[in-house]
């Protein structure tokens, strides 16, 4: 892309400048700039008054507040990796389509456009004690007491596959069907076993999308807000840094602390990117893209 | 042999999350029609009536009206601030480019929690936090960068001919516009306000940070309404959540004409 852009002519002129100029302005003004206000305020502690860390070591000496951040990653990372498998399974079975495949898209797609709130009071009702999913295992005798599954961890971490599953996988569905099915079809006229197939052709092909895929879970998963309060325990086991920060802006009206949390929150997310990112470099890139099915 | 149950086991799951999601969509209904409901597959006896309930004690009628301001204004908004901003990043080749394209990614991938906060104390820095206008502007801050990225590969669909032909036979940058690029552009236009016009609706964290007590979105007052449990009978929010969900299911029908269901998410092979 750099390259093109440097040995064509430039073709950024008058007509680009004003038609760029709106949508740049907007993402600088409401994105970048409230992004670095935050980290600005986070350093200039209400109570100290002037550049102070005293943000960051109040959170850091809490374990009231730094436990938030174990308690994410608790939360999310399981939850990215049981999504991640599931998903990977789904798609690559389903590569060469399915039985009524828009249909199923369709139904797996209604819990990312119905929204969270909505998906929390339906799991709360469907999973609760007194919930259909439990009638339907005691009447079936498969289990004798009912499976406590709201106002609890496991509530926050079915919120959470529910949300993220859909979304993980159609991303890795997209992925893998533009991957050539012809390097699928040689591999097994060569003699290798499906399996084989997977380990040694498709999984490394897969890899990249799987990685970014990991992290866009994995980041939207350390984020849990909503569900964590409706289907967990927010003063307790799922009280997470998303929560932590809502609470010091909008309960003690410390914008400056809760900025702090909100900086240590996107670190979190960085850290776990640049991880991905590095990860990702070690693997082989994407040689045949784009030729299957889209 | 295996791969039989393979792919028995796929169905299976398929099978399994859908009932799984229409238990979970009809436990909603059902609790909304329902006299009162503890214990028993279903309940004893049904009404209507919580839906009046809601919409009188919910103050549905203005919440639903606010929820529609801020939808459309929002779309519009998206719409005419991505447009020429698509046009120029599926056409034009500059030195920053894929600069701007990443910064406009970011707000899409950044979890709007992490954004939303240092956007909040921003916004209520400059008075403007809790009102309806507050929540239009922090709402388009993820949305403006999906309307660019929705309408950037119909615009590449494009012949640039059909422009170049067009300004050979005298026809002046708004003819073009008006005559050629304009009437190209509906189906992209339609697909990216209806997929803006979903999010919106559906959106929560961004909604719930800047609304206040008179710019409550439909979502951000069920979310209030559920975390005060116990202050209303259980039925009369399903009665909500009922509404909501008609509206979102709507929408959703509508937008599955224009979209494929893999058009809403993120596209992984770029």
């Amino acid at each position: 892309m750099r390259a093109v852009a440097n040995d064509e002519k430039s073709e950024f002129d008058t007509l680009a400048f004003f038609c760029l100029l709106p949508s740049l302005l907007y993402v600088l003004c409401m994105f970048v700039y409230p992004f670095l206000y935050g980290v600005y305020l986070s350093l200039q502690p209400q109570k100290v008054g002037g550049f102070s860390f005293a943000n960051y070591l109040t959170f850091f000496s809490d374990p009231y507040q730094y436990g938030t951040i174990w308690i994410t990653f608790s939360l999310a990372i399981p939850t990215t990796i049981v999504v991640l498998l599931l998903a990977l399974w789904l798609a690559y079975g389903m590569r060469r389509g399915i039985f009524m495949e828009r249909t199923v898209t369709t139904i797996l797609i209604m819990p990312i456009s119905l929204g969270v709130i909505l998906l929390s009071e339906g799991i709360l009702g469907f999973y609760g004690s007194q919930g259909w999913f439990n009638q339907v295992l005691l009447g079936l005798g498969l289990i004798k007491e009912p499976f406590i599954l709201t106002h609890n961890y496991a509530g926050v971490m079915l919120a959470l596959f529910m949300q993220q599953f859909p979304f993980c996988f159609l991303m890795l569905l997209g992925y893998i069907s533009g991957i050539d099915p012809s390097l699928e079809r040689s591999a097994r006229m060569l003699g290798a076993t499906p399996s084989v197939v997977f380990r040694r052709v498709m999984l490394p092909l897969i890899a990249p999308g799987l990685a970014i895929a990991f992290a866009l879970v994995f980041v939207m998963s350390f984020a849990v807000f909503p569900s964590a309060i409706m289907l967990g325990q927010p003063a307790g086991t799922t009280r997470t840094i998303s929560i932590a920060a809502y609470q010091k802006a909008f309960e003690q009206y410390d914008m400056s602390a809760a900025s702090a949390i909100a900086v240590v929150m996107g670190l979190c997310q960085l850290a776990a990117l640049l991880v991905i990112i590095l990860f990702r470099r070690r693997l082989s890139p994407a040689a045949t893209m784009g030729v299957g099915k889209r | 042999m295996r791969s039989r149950m393979w792919k028995l086991s796929l169905y299976l799951f398929i099978v399994g999350f859908i009932l799984n999601m229409l238990g979970i969509v009809s436990h909603v209904v059902v609790s909304s029609f329902a006299k009162r409901w503890f214990g028993g597959l279903l309940p004893p006896a049904y009404t209507t009536d919580w839906f009046a309930y809601a919409w009188k004690n919910f103050d549905l009628g203005q919440v639903l009206g606010i929820t529609l301001l801020i939808v459309v204004v929002v779309v519009v908004l998206a719409l005419a601030i991505g447009f020429p901003a698509a046009y120029i990043l599926a056409r034009r080749n500059f030195r920053f480019k894929s600069v701007i394209l990443l910064l406009y990614f970011l707000p899409l991938v950044i979890p709007q929690m992490t954004y939303g906060i240092p956007l909040a104390t921003t916004l209520y820095r400059y008075g403007v936090g809790g009102s309806v206008v507050g929540v239009i502007l922090a709402v388009l801050v993820p949305m403006v960068p999906l309307a660019v990225f929705v309408l950037m590969p119909f615009f590449e669909q494009i012949s640039v001919n059909l422009e170049w032909s067009g300004s050979v036979l005298g026809a002046s940058r708004a003819q073009i516009f008006r005559r050629i690029l304009f009437p190209l552009m509906i189906p992209g236009i339609l697909t990216a306000g209806v997929l803006v016009l979903v999010n919106t609706i559906s959106n929560f964290e961004l909604a719930f940070l800047l609304g206040g007590g008179g710019s409550q979105t439909l979502v951000v007052a069920l979310f209030y309404n559920m975390f005060a449990g116990g202050v209303r009978p259980v039925y009369s929010i399903d009665a909500m959540a009922v509404i909501y969900m008609v509206m979102v299911m709507t929408l959703l029908l509508i937008a599955l004409r224009f979209v494929r269901p893999t058009q809403m998410v993120f596209k992984l092979d770029k």
